[in-house]
């Protein structure tokens, strides 16, 4: 019990911070229809994590609601991978990241789909539809980037270089995801597939997988996460219950 | 006593007055979003399910459905909400899709999910048209621009 409320947690947090994080460029995008763009993925991640927050609220019990699982918790017990509450950095880390998240999601809610747990399985059949666009609008970014100018090259790169050390995580299996029957590890050669065909097409060498920094989905999260929790959440902290 | 049947007739007519707040023309009914209406006791139980994940429509649209049934006299009212199967415009009606063109939103259509180009401009039906953006004003539509009249419009994703 507590290991699939766990898991569920773990989606909702990374769908949430990541909302959360991309939700950064509303106002700010580089040019009206990509801020819609991330915008509207925004959106899409924070209607998931409510879908997994209300589930995880129901199993919780004793009125538990899905705000006091998204404004009520500490960074120790946020679960999400430490790739998804990293600062926005420039256009190239943004949409870069949301290339290799999205498809790790892609493959993650594919398998989700025919999971014994019914709801899990229908969350992941609803969001699939959305992810599939996160897929095909960041992969054609990262091209875009890698393939374009020289300062859009060289922004592309430094981003692989400061992110890569993210990656390994999202395929490091926890105990809540076995518990759950969910092999993350069998994941990682199609996604690197995936990631590598896109790459090709920009003229990027995926690099050679180095030291990969975790600990996020046990809780220990890089200093960022804070900082997020600290915007998102002081409304409902210095005034409890508050509605709009 | 009423049957049954014809009551619940009735509330699907009675739901056919409420609209999509994004989208004025479109009653929730065109949309296909209201999966079930069943009475249970007292209890009315609407069951509704969303069109992408993130609308931030759903609340308005289920505070909506109850003002009008309030106003014809159903007070108990219960909204559920579902995800499986997970909503597609498929499920949207053909007078729906005529609403939105008169409108000026290009309708989904079974051919394309998003189409380069081929989307019929709802100004003046040219179909050269390019896509300016996957994602438009709301999650459910594209942004498009007509080559020939050179009007930019939504257009509803096949979904």
């Amino acid at each position: 019990m507590k290991a699939t409320l766990d898991y569920i947690l773990h989606l909702a947090d990374n769908a949430l911070i990541l909302g959360q994080r991309n939700a950064e460029w509303c106002g700010h995008g580089p040019v009206l229809e990509q801020d819609i763009a991330i915008s509207n993925i925004s959106l899409d991640l924070i209607g998931q994590a409510r879908s997994f927050y209300q589930y995880a609220a129901e199993l919780k019990g004793s009125g538990t609601t899905e705000d006091d699982l998204a404004y009520l918790r500490d960074e120790r017990q946020f679960l999400n991978i430490l790739l998804v509450e990293q600062p926005k950095g420039d256009w190239a880390f943004t949409t870069l990241r949301q290339f290799l998240f999205s498809s790790y999601q892609q493959l993650l809610f594919q398998k989700l789909t025919t999971h014994a747990d019914e709801r899990l399985a229908a969350i992941a059949e609803k969001t699939l539809k959305e992810v599939n666009y996160h897929v095909r609008w960041s992969s054609e970014w990262v091209i875009r980037l890698g393939d374009g100018t020289e300062e859009s090259r060289s922004r592309i790169l430094n981003a692989i270089a400061s992110i890569w050390t993210f990656t390994g995580e999202m395929f490091m299996s926890e105990s809540f995801e076995t518990a759950s029957g969910i092999v993350v590890t069998e994941l990682e050669t199609s996604w690197r597939e995936k990631i590598k065909t896109s790459f090709a097409e920009a003229n990027i060498d995926a690099p050679d997988n180095t030291f990969m920094r975790s600990g996020g989905k046990k809780g220990i999260h890089s200093e960022h996460l804070g900082f997020i929790l600290a915007e998102m959440q002081y409304l409902q902290r210095s005034y409890p219950g508050c509605e709009w | 006593m009423e049957k049954i049947t014809d009551t619940i007739e009735s509330i699907y007519e009675i739901l056919g007055r409420v609209t999509d707040p994004e989208v004025h023309v479109l009653t929730i009914l065109d949309l296909g979003i209201v999966r079930n209406v069943a009475l249970k006791d007292d209890e009315l139980i609407v069951t509704i399910t969303s069109t992408y994940t993130g609308c931030p429509a759903m609340d308005m649209i289920a505070a909506n459905i109850r003002m009008e049934l309030a106003a014809a006299g159903y007070k108990n009212v219960r909204i559920e909400q579902s995800i499986r199967p997970a909503w597609t415009t498929d499920w949207m009606s053909e007078a729906g899709k005529e609403k939105l063109k008169e409108y000026g939103i290009a309708p989904p259509d079974k051919r394309f999910t998003i189409p380069e180009d081929g989307v019929g401009c709802p100004r003046c039906g040219s179909n050269n048209t390019r896509l300016v953006s996957e994602f438009g004003s709301t999650a459910c539509k594209a942004l498009y621009q007509c080559r020939d009249c050179h009007e930019p419009f939504d257009f509803f994703k096949c979904h």
